[in-house]
Formats: C-alpha cells, structure tokens, sequence
C-alpha cells in the first residue's frame, strides 16, 4: 500500500487556490519569503526519506515568529494544511509535504538564545543544529546530552517533534528526558509555554504529550534544554564474537553486573565490513558480531568499570576484548559505528533504514528471523543496533532501478516492525512513524487505541490541519491494511522462539 | 515473585468504570489514599485499585518492571531491593500502604529527581480504562518507543483526571554500588552558590537539601568517585536515613503547626523572602515551606522567579495547585473533553475546571 498522501483512505483535504492563497500571504506578510514556482519548490519535496517524494503547494521561510503565527492564522482561516519542517534530516517522512499544503521552514530561527552555565540550560531556537547547542556550551564545560546520528546537521525542533534518541539513550535519556520548556504556537497561531525552568509545572504534562508529537499538535518556536557537565573522561571497548547470540548476551551480562554504559553498540558481519572498507576503524573483519562499550564518568569509575566489563565481556566468549589506546583511537571505533549507514550505502545503490525495537533477551531470535526473511525476499541486510536499548537498525540493501526492488525492501521493512511489535516492541525507537510506517501503526495499536489518539488530536487540532496524515493512521486506513493480511489468530511468526 | 495476593481484578475495574459511564456517575479513583491530602476534594462513588495487585513482569537485565496499580509501593521496592535494583525517582509514599497506581497519578519524585529523572521520566508504558470505557494499551516495556502519541507520560501526575491507570511498566536501574551521605555547614545563600557552581562539574551528587543551617550531601557512584568527592568536599557523615525522612516529610521542619507549601522553581533561584521557614531540596529546585502567608502572595513571589506553587495544606485555598493562563487551560479542558466525555474521572481534584 502506497505511503503518499491518499485521500481515498487519510481523508479528504481541501482544496486551496493557491494564487489565492499566495496572494493573501503577500498582502498580510509583504516581508515573508514564500517560494511557489516549481524548480525553486523542488529541494523541498522530502526530508531524509527520500524515496517518497511530493511537491509542497508553497514554501514559507519565516524569519520572525510574528510571521510564523501570521501564516497558521490565515492558513487557519483559509483550511490550508499546514506542515513544519526543521533541517529535513528525519528518516520517517514526518516532514513530508502536501500538494495541497503549505511547507513551512522553521530553519532559519537559527539563535541560540542564551547558554545559562549557573542554571545549566540552554534557550535556543528551533532551527539550531544538535550540535550546535554542545558546542555553544563547551566552554563551560557542559553539554547536551541527546546526540542522534544526523547531530551535525539535525535541528532541535525536529529533535522535540520525534523524540529524537542517539547512542547514549540508556544512561541519559531521549530528547524528552533532557527538555525543560517548549514554546509553540497552536494551529490557529495561539502562543502555549509548555513546561517550565524549574523541574515541573502546573497541570497535565503536556511537554511529555508533545515531545514526540511530529508536528501534529502544534509548531514548536522556542527550546529550553537541560545541559548536562561533560563526563571527565570515556574509553571504549571493542569486543569481537563469533556468534551475534553470545554478543546479545554479552549485552545482558554487563547490565546484570550493575553496570549502565554511556554507549553500547552491536554490528553484525556485513555492517563491520562495509564500516571496516569505509572508514578504516580497526574492526575485526571476521567477527560475527562486534560490541562497542563505552564507560564514561569520573576517572576512577570508569577504570574499575573497564575492567569489569573486559571480565564480562571474556566471560561471555568475546573471541577479543580491545580498549582504545587514546581518545584518536575511541574516536576512529565511534567513527565506525556513526558512519554505518553511509558505509553500507556504499555497498549497494540505495538502502533502507528500519527502527525497530525489542526486548533486548529477543535479540538472538529476531536477528534470526531477520535472517529468514533476507532470504526469502532474497535482499541482504546489515543490523546495526543500539544494543543497550533494544533499538535496531536493520539496513536493507536494494537497488530502485531494479523493477520491484522497492517493493519488495518495503515489504521486507514492513515485516520486520511487525515482528518487532510481535515480540513485544514497537515500530519506531527514535525516527518516528511520519508517513513511512503509517501501516504499521495498524499491527502495534488496534482501532480503539488510535482512536484515543485521534481524540489528543482533535483536542488541539479539530480541523487536522497540521501534519495530515503523519503519525496516527485513520482508521480506513488500518482496514484496508488488516485485509491484506490473515491472522487467523495465529502468531505471524509461529517458528520464533519466545522465552 | 509476587504475594499469595496477586490478582488480576481488570475486568471488574473495567465494569465498574462502564457502569459510571452509563450513569454518568462521577469515580473518586483511590489505592490507599495515602495521598488524598493533595488537590481538591473529590464527590464521586470509589474506585478501590487495590484488588488489582502484583508484579505482571520483572526481568533484572532488561531493567524494567511491570506492576498492576494496587501493587504497594513497598513490594515494589522489596522486589527491586532483591536484585539490588531501583526506581531511581524514589518516590515518596505517605503511608504505608501506598500503591504503584498513586505513584504514577501524582507523579511525586523523591530526593534524587534533579539528577534521575522524575517518575514520568521512568514511564515506558501502561494500561489505561479510558472515558470510552476501554481497556488499552500504550507505550510497552522497551527504553525507546515513539510510536503514537505519548498517552503513558501524559498520565504521571495528571490525579486520574485522564483515565485509569490499570498497569505501569517502569525503567530501573542499578543501584549505586557506593553511597555516602555528608552535611557541611554553611549558610543557604552559599549552598545555593556552591550547589549552582558543584552542577557543573562531574561530581557525584545524588541528593542535596538545606536545612535553614547545614547543607545535606548525598553522594552516590563507584568506590573512587564518591572517595574523591567525599575528599574534596569534607563534611560530617550524616546518617543516610535522612533521606528517606526528608522524603516522606518526617523532618521536625514538617511538624511545625503552620500551612505546607511545595515550592518548584529553577535551581539557582535565590532564597526567595518570604514569611515562615523553608527547606531547601533538590538542589535548590524544590523548596518546601512553612508559612502563614496568602496563597496569591506566596504565588506571585514564585511566578516571578519562573516557579509554581502548591499547597500541602488540605483546604488552605480551593486551588493547591498553581492555576494556569487561560489559554493553557482551554487546552487542558479539551483534552479532558477529549479523553473522558462524561467527566467521571475524579472530576474537580485538579483543577474545578477538570
């Protein structure tokens, strides 16, 4: 089932002039710049999820908020969707624009606003990169601590939006663990401060309702973030396995040891190749699977720590445990590991990205129904996965310009979040569902459930103007995807083991 | 695991709240009503949470625990203590038959919150009886989930307004494998200043409270850096029960005869001049204080500074919690709207307006 914008089955939109419309945005906005001829609209047409592509009606780069609330208010008026899009980095689709909606650009409310070292915050703008915030507080010794791999590039409002994650989730949180305040403007340009700079504030927690909301309850104009004192030191261990079962394992065994790493990383074969070919990090080509382990904190900690985790790992049949002479050297094992994805871009034209997650005890068995599935689809994938957390990124490897390829990674992808939700996971870790896993929604939430979802909705968006169709199916939608397939009561993957 | 009592007691649960949808009878939802002293009186027919009992699923190496509402509190920790696991929030219980279900609606966080998390940070997912008079799932009992819109979060502190929360699945941690408590004189200008200044290095401070004369320290993490810390720092051991006394408000501070105000405001904050005495926790971003003064002056003080003010004290104002803008409260009733139609969740225990 196609994943663009289908009124048949998301629901009717209006329908908008749009010379109308670009004329009454030039007449009560005469500074907004507003692109609408086609070559110039074109860049816009996706976010990181670039295979589904759909040419926005209009493109709005405000620079002012006055501006921003200005174009919610006439779109409100007028019923003209209304999508927001950060730095386009997001892998879901969240940013995906409307033919018959307004594309508006949040990336240029780029300031960061005020690094407070005393009350360890920073107050930012929602188009400020990730990044940007730890380098602005580096002199002072703080930092904040989400840091997904897109973190160069990504912005922070798209980070609050999908409740972004990165590779020390464990030990400090998602996006939504490290917020203070969020200001936004409501679909009909209401201004609402969500949250506060103390610890809590008054009333229902609506940050947390919002955090991870994808641009479906409101605009998000302004970020206060927690910052976090760097840790004084980390060191990484590689370990090398000759089965990825004794590899998830591992991973158990050191939680177990009361130990919570900073960083706990597993690739398997074909991902420590292709990063191997690419970025030349010192992984061991052979291993089955590798664990990267990095401690961070205070100096004498972490030395203890390393040693604990070196038993561990040898404990659990580490075939090598390797700790990273320097920081050059713990710096090229995470350059490995963040440069993944490109790596195995290289060994195949184009590759698709899942995000699933799983117990962590389901591992072994997912990973080999994964297998299963590779060869029954016949398409390779490489698994990369946040293993501290449970989160996956299986990296399925296609070619488009092969008839049917897409299809078949799509379904492919498609089969493996249902196996993910099936073991007791979800459909999404950290890249949300936008348009990309909007049927699959239909296997983790049964209809009564999205309904409660539909009704947080319309408490904030009764005519579902912003973000149509992203996040939350319809229930049309779900019907016609539960038709295609049979459940009969029956377990999708009767072979897989559960304990 | 689990006692001779554990008990799935959901399908009465749910009965009883279709029942009150039918009729369209308001529910006061209560586990041992340890809490009942906070928000606004309730009319409404009870809702007992305590039949439905016992930990569902615990599995140490995946750091979660998923508990029914009626589950004590204590067999919580009891169950976490044997694996030398813990809910890092520490939630206070007020009583000791305190539920898993008053934890989540109140959403109180213990000593350690500033540096933790609060209970809603350690939410993964629940089991709610919504107003449409469904028994649903959200979230689950993995760390990352972003699928849908965040319900389980949405539910900590929220005083039942929102739905019945039926079953919780928590994330748990580790529990430091060193813990020293100390105190250190000063006054609470200064342990203001040195706690600002302490927040941005890598120290391990797990609790910090002031008591009007000396600073309280906690300090938790490996054997070298709380040596380290406890080196550099000095101080007086200190019993660390005093936590646990801190947290469940059996402080002397707590006995004195005057109406009690919980303070939330930005750590750095000043000590803020108002009549009676405070306490200051959380590192300065919750205070408590005992005072005589009106609810609209101690608010006024507090909001200035970018803080909230609640009050302790049953029937000292017909809002102990913080009134909100009007815009922000128009979206709070619609979300109640939304979410109980009927208005039979523990109506009125917030706000008059929810």
């Amino acid at each position: 089932m196609n994943i663009l914008y289908d009124e048949r089955v998301d629901g009717a939109l209006p329908d908008v002039d749009k010379n109308a419309l670009l004329r009454a945005l030039q007449t009560r906005l005469p500074d907004l710049e507003i692109l609408h001829q086609r070559e110039t609209l074109k860049p816009y047409e996706c976010d990181g999820l670039s295979a589904y592509r759909t040419t926005p009606m209009l493109v709005v780069l405000p620079r002012h908020i006055d501006e921003v609330r200005g174009v919610l208010r006439l779109c409100h008026e007028r019923k003209v969707p209304v999508v927001a899009r950060g730095a386009g980095t997001g892998l879901s689709g969240g940013a995906l624009p409307l033919e018959k909606g307004v594309l508006l650009v949040m990336a240029r409310f780029n300031n960061i606003l005020h690094i407070d070292p005393a009350a360890r915050t920073a107050r930012v703008q929602p188009g400020v990169r990730n990044l940007a915030i730890s380098q602005a507080a580096a002199p002072f010794g703080l930092y904040y601590a989400p840091d997904p791999s897109s973190q160069i590039a990504c912005s922070i409002g798209g980070n609050v939006a999908e409740n972004a994650g990165g590779v020390h989730c464990l030990k400090y949180g998602l996006t939504v663990h490290n917020l203070l305040k969020v200001d936004i403007l409501t679909v009909d340009g209401e201004h609402l401060t969500l949250g506060s700079q103390a610890l809590d504030s008054p009333g229902f927690d609506l940050l947390a309702l919002f955090t991870g909301s994808e641009g479906m309850l409101g605009v998000i104009t302004e970020v206060t973030v927690k910052l976090l004192p760097k840790p004084q030191t980390a060191k990484v261990l590689l370990a090398a396995f000759d089965s990825v079962e004794k590899a998830g394992r591992a991973v158990g065994d050191i939680i177990a040891a009361g130990i919570i790493p900073g960083g706990l990383e597993m690739m398997d074969n074909l991902a420590i190749r292709a990063a191997e070919d690419f970025i030349h990090a010192g992984y061991p080509v052979d291993a089955e699977a590798i664990l990267l382990c990095e401690l961070d904190g205070v100096e004498a900690d972490v030395h203890d720590d390393c040693d604990r985790v070196r038993q561990v790992l040898k404990q659990a049949g580490a075939t090598e445990v390797r700790q990273a002479r320097d920081e050059a050297e713990r710096v090229r094992f995470w350059a490995g590991r963040k440069n993944a994805f490109p790596a195995v871009g290289r060994l195949s034209p184009d590759y698709y990205c899942m995000d699933g997650t799983i117990p962590r005890r389901e591992l072994p068995g997912v990973l080999r129904a994964i297998a299963a599935l590779s060869t029954e689809y016949g398409l390779r994938v490489a698994n990369v996965f946040h293993a501290g957390d449970g989160n996956m990124h299986p990296l399925i490897l296609f070619d488009a310009n092969q008839p049917g390829e897409l299809d078949r990674a799509e379904a492919l992808g498609g089969k493996i979040l249902e196996l993910c939700v099936e073991v007791g996971g979800s459909i999404t870790g950290e890249h949300g569902v936008g348009r990309e896993k909007i049927n699959q929604m239909c296997a983790q939430f049964n209809s009564d459930e999205l309904t409660v979802f539909h009704a947080v909705k319309a408490a904030f968006d009764p005519s579902g103007l912003l973000n149509p169709g992203k996040n939350i199916p319809t229930l049309h939608r779900c019907a016609e995807f539960g038709a295609m397939h049979v459940h009969m009561g029956q377990l999708p993957f009767p072979d897989l083991e559960r304990f | 695991m689990g006692s001779g009592q554990d008990f799935d007691d959901s399908a009465a649960l749910l009965g009883q709240v279709n029942q009150a949808l039918e009729n369209a009878t308001p529910l006061r939802i209560q586990g041992s009503n340890s809490k009942a002293f906070l928000g606004r009186s309730v009319a409404g027919e009870v809702l007992d949470t305590r039949s439905h009992r016992g930990i569902v699923s615990y599995d140490p190496t995946e750091l979660v625990i998923t508990a029914r509402c009626g589950t004590p509190l204590a067999e919580l920790s009891e169950v976490l203590d044997a694996s030398q696991q813990m809910l890092p929030c520490e939630p206070p219980a007020f009583g000791e038959n305190a539920t898993v279900g008053g934890m989540i609606a109140c959403g109180l966080s213990g000593p350690r919150r500033p540096w933790s998390g609060s209970v809603r940070d350690f939410i993964l997912g629940t089991r709610v009886i919504t107003g449409q008079g469904k028994h649903l799932r959200f979230g689950g009992e993995v760390m990352k989930n972003v699928a849908g819109y965040d319900l389980s979060r949405l539910m900590a502190g929220s005083y039942g307004a929102l739905g019945v929360v039926t079953e919780v699945s928590l994330k748990v941690l580790p529990k430091p494998r060193q813990t020293l408590s100390i105190s250190l004189e000063m006054d609470a200008a200064r342990a203001l200043l040195r706690l600002a200044e302490w927040g941005q290095q890598p120290l391990p401070i797990s609790a910090a409270c002031h008591d009007g004369q000396r600073l309280h320290l906690r300090l938790e993490g490996g054997e070298g850096s709380v040596a380290a810390a406890h080196d550099r720092l000095g101080g007086e051991r200190l019993d660390s029960a005093y936590w646990q006394d801190l947290n469940e408000h059996r402080l002397s501070f707590f006995d004195e005869d005057l109406p009690l105000w919980r303070l939330s405001l930005p750590h750095d904050t000043p000590r803020l001049p108002l009549p009676g005495v405070q306490l200051i926790d959380w590192g300065g971003a919750q205070r408590w204080l005992k005072s005589h003064a009106e609810a609209s002056f101690i608010r006024s003080v507090v909001e200035k500074v970018g803080g909230h003010a609640t009050c302790y004290t049953p029937g000292r104002t017909d809002s102990p919690f913080q009134p909100l803008p009007d815009a922000l409260m128009r979206y709070h009733r619609a979300l109640k709207q939304q979410l109980d139609p009927r208005g039979i969740f523990n109506p009125g225990r917030l706000y008059a307006e929810l």
